[in-house]
């Protein structure tokens, strides 16, 4: 392959990855807009929505790379995966809320956050012992369509999921910005006071951002699934703190910010595998990481969160 | 005023603390229907507790607020915007990046969709053309008096009964406090009842029908708004300022 073709193949390959980052990146976005807290669970809501999807796709038949659908029937298993795996981390992350963070809502310090590093483990630990440490074939029952672009390889995979991340994002930017509920995320982000005085209940903002944000993660498993072909109860930590520094990168608060770090985020990672090392990857990214927050911390687009008055 | 059913708003001896600071001491107020009433006082006096009190945010420890004959002191604020109080915040507080129109429609958060709220967008553009021009423009770019068009028709966007007011000529230019005030006395003429906290006694006093004066926690000065402007003591202490610059 030529230099070009190289750089074209792993642009494909990092919007795909960078796709899944966004969407895991929005749900620290959206809850750190809203509350000002990083939530650490969020990472393996991811890895367990991961599982889910496996579950899922194993419950409507579909095992190991043997079976192929094709037309309604792998819309219909894809839908459906989609659905449960998302509602289930939805729901997830609304119960992490409701048990583990709001009774320490009222809490100064950083007892909120720490307490989302254990749910972590929790969740990491549960799904050790309940599933096993091997890592789990993800079955994937696209039929292999290959797309010869230049020297580059496009594969079915990568158009689904980026049509199915740009679905969902598009879908919560509507959603954020045009509906009753979104609007008002956005006035609580910005002033949760006055939000309050409107007459908007924020305990139903805070679950709304738990359930949007996490099951956005469980999408961001599904697809983690289909790009690598496995899952594991360990893929949460890096998936986790890449998706966190692509959120910082754009300037957590901020959902477009969220989504376009993720993107970037995922050309950085693929790219400097390619032309760098893979192994130098993370240093890469979290040296990213370090450098933003020292020197712009309100990322490349601004933060959204609450105005200090 | 003595007519329990002419009242709109009570406060029957309500204390409220924040921490273990007693902040509202026994307090006691009466708001009648369709007056404006102004309470005055100096730095953390209570004057914003006793907002807060009202919209909900903090509660009373004891004593009771009852609006339209009916308790609300434990009520969400949630409840209390639906059933007909509406804050104008201090500094404004609209929501910065927001477009105008946004934020008037969050003033409507409570209430539904529908001819009624394109009536109210009607009456708050009627009121204020300058919000009408800038509808679509983000509310924290607004100049100080331009925000102030906002937030009060924000509150007017809930159709409240009753508008709570804190600091309304705040940070503005003299001719926009002018303005302001001129609104707030067209508003309660179109039914809207008033209760403003204002530092500027000057011109509370000229639109206010009653007063309360608010000193570390107590109430100790009430009467009509005349009365309080000839007020020895209070024209010492809070229209000093008007005596100066008059």
């Amino acid at each position: 392959m030529s230099t070009f073709d190289l750089l074209l193949q792993q642009t494909i390959n990092g919007l795909s990855l960078g796709a899944m980052y966004a969407l895991l990146a929005l749900g620290f976005t959206l809850v750190y807009g809203i509350l000002e807290l990083i939530n650490f669970s969020h990472f393996n809501v991811f890895m367990v929505g991961s599982f889910v999807a496996l579950w899922t796709l194993q419950a409507l038949g579909i095992s190991g790379q043997s079976v192929i659908l094709t037309g309604l029937p792998l819309v219909g298993v894809l839908l459906a995966a989609f659905a449960v795996t998302m509602v289930f981390s939805g729901l997830l992350g609304v119960a992490i809320e409701r048990i583990s963070l709001r009774p320490l809502r009222n809490v100064k310090g950083p007892a909120a956050m720490i307490t989302t590093i254990g749910v972590s483990y929790i969740l990491f630990n549960i799904i050790l012992l309940t599933v096993g440490a091997d890592s789990k074939n993800f079955p994937n029952p696209l039929p292999t369509a290959r797309f010869q672009i230049g020297g580059a390889i496009l594969e079915l995979r990568e158009i689904l999921i980026w049509v199915v991340s740009l679905v969902l994002m598009l879908g919560l930017y509507l959603f954020v910005q045009k509906s009753r509920l979104g609007k008002a995320m956005r006035a609580t982000a910005q002033d949760p006071e006055a939000a309050r005085m409107m007459g908007v209940e924020v305990d139903r903002v805070i679950i709304t951002a738990f359930f949007l944000g996490s099951a956005l993660a469980g999408a961001g498993g599904l697809i983690f699934g289909l790009y690598y072909n496995f899952t594991s109860f360990i893929i949460g930590f890096t998936a986790g703190l890449r998706a966190f520094t692509a959120a910082v990168l754009g300037g957590i608060g901020n959902v477009p910010g969220a989504m376009i770090g993720g993107v970037l985020i995922g050309l950085i990672e693929t790219m400097g595998g390619q032309f760098i090392a893979t192994a130098w990857t993370d240093v890469i990214i979290f040296s990213i990481l370090v450098l933003v927050l020292v020197f712009k911390p309100t990322g490349l687009f601004g933060t959204l969160t609450p105005t200090k008055s | 005023m003595s007519e329990a059913a002419d009242l709109l708003l009570e406060f029957k001896d309500v204390d409220t603390y924040y921490g273990d600071l007693h902040v509202l001491k026994q307090v006691n107020y009466t708001i009648g229907r369709g007056e404006i009433v102004s309470l005055l006082g100096g730095n953390a006096s209570g004057k914003s507790t006793t907002m807060k009190t009202i919209m909900g945010v903090v509660r009373p420890a004891r004593g009771s607020v009852v609006f339209d004959g009916k308790p609300i002191e434990r009520l969400a604020t949630a409840e209390r915007v639906r059933r007909g109080i509406a804050p104008v915040l201090e500094a404004r507080r609209l929501f910065p990046r927001m477009t105008v129109f946004e934020n008037l429609e969050m003033g409507a958060y409570t209430r539904k969709r529908g001819p009624e709220f394109e009536q109210d967008i009607e009456r708050v553009y009627a009121l204020f053309p300058r919000v009408k021009e800038r509808h679509a423009q983000i509310a924290g770019t607004l100049s100080g008096g331009e925000q102030q068009m906002v937030a009060i028709g924000r509150a007017l966007m809930a159709r409240p009964r009753l508008i709570c007011m804190d600091e309304p000529s705040m940070g503005l230019a003299p001719n926009f406090v002018e303005q302001v005030f001129a609104t707030i006395q067209e508003i309660n003429r179109q039914g809207t009842t008033i209760f403003m906290v204002e530092q500027n006694a000057n011109m509370a006093l000229t639109v206010a029908h009653r007063a309360y004066v608010l000193q570390t926690g107590q109430v100790v000065l009430s009467g009509t708004a005349e009365a309080l402007r000839k007020n020895p003591s209070i024209r010492e202490a809070y229209l000093g300022e008007m005596q100066v610059t008059v």
